[in-house]
């Protein structure tokens, strides 16, 4: 592995094996002082076009805990306002020393590219619709920590399948480790064309509650225009919301998850997402062992390349 | 591949090594046995059982994995992490790191700081089953099961009962 770009750059053993690491690393993260040295003298860049909270704030905590530094930037008061392209932000922030860069971006391939300016590993933080492999990870870890595995169990993803990097990514994760996933949307909001995904599809959620392990919500990306394709929001709330009663409709042992950020009221009611059912706190506590996981496996590959 | 121990010679230094453990500090009081994965673990159990045979008290057992405390990550492919795992809070207890093959002292110094990151223990010794010399490090151990005089060329490889089903300690020359 010199790069985490998508999902599809890992098989089976890899997913394991940074699953594994992570339950190690969510060790540390427990202890008094919930760091080790193992990272130090390197440096992580985080290089993030577009808005995030969570997944910024993870990717630092997992360097700094892993006593890497971290360097960080913002588009809007950084020389991205002045036209600076893409490229020569990557390779600035290369030239200051930066061991690794985490990169988000509007646009699908940006960290692909990126990886071929650059000669350190890259990390795919979000590419427009396309890829989020370690949100895949960080679920996986959260499930297989509730479940102890993923083999056979049934995940439905619900909500905004098409503009969602997090359900392409996730799909690829849960498929590999053995999960049976269903797709629930309506069909304005799945991908047109879905003979690659080996997945199956159901437009009514209630339909399937009572056959699901796992609950997978997608954000209503109300800024990526989710808005025009369903007649309004309060249908959507209707057909495809959790509260109450459809989590009563669950199997007693199945989960909520939500990547986050959610919007109350929307995809789930208060009441679901602060539920003892509900994951997504430990979604977010994961995240960080994972990112450790990830940030540990690249940047020890890397410099053995480089000195041996 | 020349046997330097067999498994009797193994036995008796752990029941030595426990002995001087509870001689030193007058029973088993405050004492933690913390083994360095992989082989200080089941040496650092076996050490507790002969103490607790005449002791009649268990000693705790801790596992510390010092793969993230290496001063050579990047160097040397990464090997799988084991897990870490104190029984116990190891401050103002006394705790004597358990490894096999005391060698260079890096392995030592790792496992110094990693305890120091899970508390602050009111002293810390060393046992091993085999002190070979050449050490990089001002380390020392207080307990050893057997002296052996090697050359950088020897490699010496220690097999304990549970995890590799014999037990021994042999050397072997590498380097051509």
């Amino acid at each position: 592995m010199k790069h985490l770009l998508s999902m599809a750059d890992l098989d089976r053993a890899e997913i394991e094996d940074l699953l594994d690491l992570a339950d190690q690393f969510g060790e540390v993260l427990g202890r008094d002082i919930p760091k080790v040295p193992t990272l130090r003298g390197a440096t992580v860049a985080t290089l993030f076009f577009e808005a995030s909270t969570r997944t910024r704030l993870s990717f630092e905590r997992a360097a700094k805990a892993l006593s890497a530094d971290v360097m960080t930037f913002a588009p809007g008061t950084s020389s991205v306002t002045k036209g600076e392209s893409l490229k020569d932000t990557a390779l600035t922030v290369r030239a200051m020393g930066a061991d690794l860069l985490v990169v988000r971006h509007e646009a699908a391939g940006a960290a692909n590219r990126v990886a071929s300016w650059v000669d350190c590993p890259v990390v795919n933080a979000g590419d427009g619709a396309h890829q989020h492999p370690t949100q895949g990870l960080l679920d996986c870890l959260t499930i297989r920590r509730r479940f102890g595995k993923l083999e056979n169990l049934r995940i439905g993803i619900v909500g905004d399948i098409r503009n969602s990097r997090v359900a392409r990514s996730n799909i690829d994760a849960f498929t590999a480790l053995g999960a049976i996933v269903t797709l629930i949307a309506p069909p304005t909001l799945l991908p047109q064309d879905l003979t690659d995904f080996p997945v199956s599809v159901s437009y009514s959620l209630d339909d399937v509650l009572p056959d699901l392990d796992v609950v997978y919500l997608l954000r209503v990306q109300l800024e990526r225009g989710s808005g025009p394709v369903f007649p309004s929001l309060h249908e959507y709330v209707e057909r495809y919301g959790i509260d109450r009663r459809r989590l009563d409709a669950l199997p007693p042992d199945a989960v909520v998850m939500h990547p986050g950020p959610m919007n109350r009221g929307v995809e789930i009611t208060p009441e679901v997402a602060d539920h003892p059912r509900s994951l997504i706190l430990d979604q977010v506590s994961n995240g960080v062992a994972t990112r450790m996981a990830v940030l540990f496996r690249l940047l020890s590959r890397a410099s053995e390349e480089g000195r041996q | 591949m020349p046997q330097l121990m067999d498994g009797a010679d193994v036995r008796r230094a752990i029941r030595r090594i426990a002995h001087e453990i509870s001689e030193r500090h007058k029973g088993a009081d405050n004492l933690v046995l913390v083994g360095i994965h992989t082989r200080g673990l089941p040496l650092a159990e076996a050490i507790a059982e002969a103490i607790a045979e005449f002791e009649h008290a268990k000693v705790p057992v801790g596992e510390l994995d010092i793969g993230l405390y290496r001063d050579d990550i990047g160097h040397r492919p990464t090997a799988r992490l084991g897990r870490t795992l104190m029984p116990i809070d190891l401050t103002d207890r006394t705790v004597v790191l358990v490894d096999d093959v005391l060698f260079t002292g890096r392995t030592i110094r790792a496992g110094l700081d990693a305890i120091s990151d899970l508390g602050r223990p009111a002293a810390v010794e060393l046992a091993v089953l085999v002190d070979r010399g050449h050490r990089q490090l001002p380390i020392r151990a207080d307990y050893v099961g057997k002296n052996v005089p090697t050359s950088l060329e020897e490699r010496v490889t220690v097999r304990v009962e549970a995890i590799d089903r014999e037990q021994g300690v042999w050397i072997e020359r590498t380097g051509e």
